[in-house]
């Protein structure tokens, strides 16, 4: 079998975007979580607010397939 | 003795009572103006300063607004502008509860925070706005912070809660004592550029669900701050859902949240839909704790 890297689409929001993008497709070893992905966009755990695989919650373990969407939210919590 | 009722009917036109005859019938029956405008609008009269309302609010209705009790938690940012349509939109009583004083660095943003209020309670300061917009309005002011050891009785009789508190922690105790309390909560949140807003009605989980990775700390506002106009987009967002609840109209922003983007001008909606869905994420121990009361 040959080994195939998975294309995983990654959406950042807010001031995730600064110094970043907003919308980049990479490819990623299969197996990857979206916690690998978030660190390697030089993020922090206690930065994130909201994690969605193809729109749906997870949690940053998750592993991802070929072919998701992974979106990331910074926590907002001033008043 | 005139009759009440009489005397408002003589002073209306076309179903809409003056200012001036308002004012009139306190001064000459000596009845406050909470009394009057509830009298009037139980007969079917509109004090004329909603008339603009009339196409989008009937009689009843704002009525209906005028018997509702709203607590806004904190009166900062949000709050300020949460306040302020609040009593222009003819709510009969709000609760306004904050601890803190204006500080020089309010000024850019919060509505109630002027040079010749800094040092002074945020409470007494929304107390004297809304007697000065809306005399009909009352405002209880609590000076204090909330949380679950005194949220019962600061909700006390409220219709739905408005959080405009500045700290996570706190929103989630304000979130779990309104479900203890059958409470609808209008949550909202800013920082920066950024805000979002969401609904939560007795028995959702939204606001719970909104914070479940957090585990400690600000978000993106501690580093940011906040400018003039973020809050009033939230506030003003929040304060549409409070009407909708208190009439029962409309569409709810009911588990969904919207999050706004003023700097890329985007609004995106995260769904908080099917609760059985979310994989639940409490892997940390401070999580266990949290879970564990």
């Amino acid at each position: 079998m040959i080994w195939k890297p998975m294309n995983i689409t990654v959406k950042l929001f807010a001031t995730f975007r600064n110094g970043r993008f907003k919308v980049a497709r990479q490819e990623h070893p299969q197996g990857t979580s979206c916690r690998t992905i978030m660190l390697g966009l030089g993020l922090s755990e206690d930065e994130i607010g909201v994690v969605l695989v193809n729109g749906r919650h997870v949690p940053l373990d998750q592993v991802l397939h070929d072919g998701d969407t992974l979106a990331l939210f910074p926590l907002v919590g001033g008043g | 003795m005139l009759n009440v009722l009489e005397y408002l009917q003589k002073c209306s036109a076309g179903g809409l009572l003056p200012w001036a005859a308002q004012l009139e019938a306190v001064e000459r029956l000596g009845l406050s103006h909470a009394a009057v405008e509830e009298f009037a609008l139980a007969n079917g009269l509109l004090p004329a300063r909603y008339q603009r309302n009339r196409n989008m609010i009937s009689v009843a209705e704002q009525l209906q607004l005028f018997r509702s009790r709203i607590a806004v938690i904190g009166c900062g940012g949000l709050g300020g502008y949460i306040i302020e349509e609040l009593a222009r939109l003819g709510v009969g009583q709000i609760v306004a509860v904050d601890p803190d004083k204006f500080e020089e660095h309010n000024l850019n943003r919060q509505l109630l925070s002027t040079p010749a209020n800094l040092g002074r309670a945020k409470v007494a300061a929304a107390l004297d706005r809304v007697n000065e917009v809306n005399p009909a309005v009352k405002l209880i002011p609590v000076r204090t912070f909330f949380r679950a050891a005194n949220g019962r009785e600061l909700l006390q009789g409220v219709t739905v809660a408005v959080d405009a508190l500045d700290s996570i922690a706190c929103r989630l105790e304000l979130a779990e004592t309104c479900a203890g309390m059958d409470i609808p909560m209008v949550h909202g949140a800013i920082g920066g550029w950024y805000g979002h807003v969401a609904t939560q009605l007795p028995g959702d989980t939204t606001v719970q669900s909104i914070y479940r990775n957090w585990v400690q700390g600000e978000g993106i506002e501690k580093d940011l701050g906040n400018p003039a106009f973020t809050p009033a987009v939230v506030a003003s967002l929040q304060v549409a859902e409070v009407c909708k609840i208190v009439l029962g109209r409309g569409e709810l922003l009911r588990r969904r949240k919207l999050s706004i983007d003023l700097l890329d001008m985007e609004m995106h909606e995260i769904s908080y839909h099917a609760p059985a869905e979310v994989i639940h994420f409490p892997t940390r121990e401070i999580e266990h704790e949290r879970a564990a009361g």
